[in-house]
């Protein structure tokens, strides 16, 4: 095992059971984040990719589903396993999670001051009145203006970027090792998510976090990422540096998306990682083989046999039976530009 | 402007109320029965009448009640000729001394009965308090009563089966009133935090490391709790007429017991405003009730 590494997470599996139907969200996931790095995890909706940062957290209600097999080890201890006192003395502090949707993560009765001083009550000893100090000085630090008078301002009087920023905030408190951001740009506009994306970056300077960062955004993973884990159907399908992944991608359904992203390096403008032809596969009643098949065009012999185990070389990973002949064929989208 | 239109509609309610009242009463019985003895003759009965006032029509008694309440004569009772609020009054502490714990014990039944439930979805608790409630909300009052006096006091002989005085004479009553409206809470407050536990902000707040008593109550309750408190008014009203109920099957001097015996003796003026005080009492709580709704809901209170 790797000096630096923080986080291992190990033939993760974690269904959801739905009107009989048992849907398998996250399928056999492994890989791992070392400190200070960023791991951007990508994939179309539906993908799994919350649902692998909720089991990350051991935090899938148990009235919705199971994490039916794996390991999460942080610094080496398996969060599945410690006690409910050690998980929740290492949760919002040294794991930190920021929510998909700010608007409905932060509770509607508390004001935002409230919100962050119970995290540093919780976790750090200090009373009220220091608590409510740390407060706004996080939210100075975060850039919400005025923080004194939004310490006791309600969710619902701040704009999304706002929430976000506070949540962030509330995230960075107990200055955690581990931050895993759900996608924190979606539900905000262009200009906001580079803002918040600057804040972002710039935390991580400052604090030595490890990030793992959710997102559909390619041209954000270019700009951010050290490693990308590209989630399909609720399995890892390749994982490699950011170089690796964009200059030498081996797995058809990257490439799809980065075909479907006119100009990566340039970094202008994106398009969502929808624009792959096709819909996702239901993940409760998969197909056989390979479960990007009906919408591959690379497929051939055995693929509708056997899903392709991941197979990993020079520390870029796939999972496809053919990659090898199709990154012979067909010139990778980089060197076409 | 919201209080004046507030203020206005509650006393056109309360009009409303006092009128039908004093329709229904002197349509359905004439008191001079309860006053004197049937075999008295016929004259005297009507002399009687006279001197209350009774013999006038309908609309001028009406007429004469209402220039009497505006000068806060509320009548006196043509039994005992003390002044109605003096009876009334007397008596409030004894009914406070039943419904007030009754609606302390309904309430922390209910909030424990209902979040033990929704914490526990499914389970056989839940399925038996969903049950039990249900079965709570379609039993009289009186049937409980009756009921609890069979088995606690003739059977069982552990407590008085009405009357007041010691703790022990309070047990049934304050029960029986607790449990109808504790059964409407205790399902309030599941199905209100059935769905607050699946709220985002849940989760987020259990990924703040946070102990699952402060998930469940200050982050859980705090917002179950606020479409119970809409409620919690009406459960008053229910109160009062639980209280006038189980007053009645305990023997317990309130009153609600006082009212039941205008109601019987047709003593007008003394039910007239037994019922106006009840009808008051349920509009300030539903007032109290959205005051403090107000102040609850950080969303109501901005605008
Ligand atoms: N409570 C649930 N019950 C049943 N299925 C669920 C539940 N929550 C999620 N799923 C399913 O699990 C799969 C993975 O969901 P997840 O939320 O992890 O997707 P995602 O990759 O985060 O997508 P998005 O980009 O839209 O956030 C989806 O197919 C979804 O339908
Ligand atoms: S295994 Fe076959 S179907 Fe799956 S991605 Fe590779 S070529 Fe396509
Ligand atoms: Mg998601």
């Amino acid at each position: 095992m790797n000096q630096r590494e923080l986080l291992r997470v190990e033939n993760l599996r974690t269904y959801f059971y739905s009107q009989g139907r048992t849907v398998k969200a996250v399928e056999d996931v492994s890989f791992s984040v070392e400190q200070r790095s960023t791991v951007c995890l990508v994939g179309e909706s539906g993908s799994g990719k919350s649902a692998t940062a909720f089991s990350i957290l051991n935090l899938i209600p148990k009235s919705l589903g199971r994490i039916v097999a794996g390991k999460v080890l942080f610094q080496g201890e398996d969060l599945l396993q410690i006690s409910p006192k050690r998980h929740r003395a290492l949760l919002g502090s040294d794991i930190a999670m920021i929510f998909q949707e700010p608007a409905t993560a932060l509770n509607p009765v508390y004001t935002v001051g409230e919100q962050i001083a119970e995290v540093l009550r919780a976790h750090r000893r200090c009373d009220a009145r220091q608590a409510r100090r740390q407060a706004k000085a996080l939210l100075d630090r975060v850039g919400i203006p005025d923080a004194e008078r939004r310490l006791d301002d309600y969710p619902h009087q701040l704009s999304g970027g706002m929430r976000q920023r506070a949540m962030i905030a509330t995230a960075i408190a107990c200055r955690p090792k581990l931050l895993i951001a759900d996608e924190p740009t979606t539900a905000l506009d262009a200009t906001v998510q580079a803002q918040i994306l600057c804040l972002l970056h710039d935390l991580q300077q400052e604090t030595g976090m490890a990030l793992m960062f959710i997102t559909h955004d390619l041209s954000v993973v270019a700009e951010i990422a050290d490693r990308v884990l590209v989630m399909y159907a609720g399995r890892v399908v390749e994982e490699g540096a950011v170089g690796q992944i964009f200059d030498a991608p081996r797995m058809p359904y990257t490439r799809g998306l980065l075909e479907a992203r006119p100009s990566v390096h340039a970094g202008v403008s994106s398009r969502r990682l929808a624009a792959v032809s096709g819909n996702p596969p239901d993940l409760a009643n998969l197909p056989d083989g390979c479960s990007f098949r009906p919408r591959c065009g690379y497929a051939g012999n055995g693929c509708d046999q056997s899903m392709p185990a991941l197979e990993t070389i020079n520390e870029h990973s796939v999972r496809c039976f053919h990659w090898r002949q199709i990154g012979a064929f067909a010139p990778v989208p980089e060197a076409a530009l | 402007m919201f209080f004046l239109s507030r203020a206005l509609r509650s006393a056109l309610t309360l009009w409303a109320i006092v009128s039908v009242v004093f329709v229904a009463t002197r349509l359905t019985g004439d008191p001079t029965y309860y006053l004197m003895p049937a075999e008295m003759p016929e004259q005297q009965r009507v002399e009687l009448r006279e001197k209350l006032g009774l013999n006038d029509d309908i609309a001028t008694q009406y007429l004469r009640y209402g220039k009497a309440l505006v000068r806060a004569d509320f009548g006196r009772s043509f039994f005992s000729n003390r002044p109605v609020a003096d009876l009334f009054f007397e008596r409030v502490p004894n009914t406070l001394l039943l419904t007030i714990p009754a609606f302390l014990l309904s309430v922390a039944m209910g909030l424990c009965g209902g979040i033990w439930a929704a914490l526990r979805h499914n389970s056989l608790f839940d399925r038996a308090l969903t049950t039990a409630t249900v079965v709570m909300q379609a039993l009289p009052n009186f049937a409980v009563g009756i009921a609890a006096i069979l088995i606690f006091s003739l059977s069982l002989r552990l407590l008085p089966s009405g009357g007041m005085g010691t703790w022990k004479h309070m047990v049934l009553p304050v029960i029986t009133l607790a449990l109808a409206s504790s059964a409407n809470i205790a399902h309030l407050v599941r199905s209100s935090m059935l769905e607050v536990l699946a709220q985002d902000y849940m989760r987020y707040a259990r990924s703040k490391g946070l102990s699952p008593a402060v998930v469940v109550l200050k982050h859980g309750l705090r917002n179950a709790i606020l479409p119970v408190l809409t409620i919690l008014g009406l459960q008053f009203g229910g109160l009062v007429a639980g209280a006038v109920v189980t007053e009645t099957v305990f023997a317990w001097p309130g009153v609600g017991r006082l009212v039941i015996d205008a109601v019987m003796k047709r003593d007008f003026a003394v039910l007239q405003f037994g019922i106006l005080m009840f009808s008051t009492a349920i509009i300030l709580a539903n007032l109290v009730v959205d005051l403090a709704y107000g102040l609850l809901d950080p969303r109501v209170r901005g605008k």
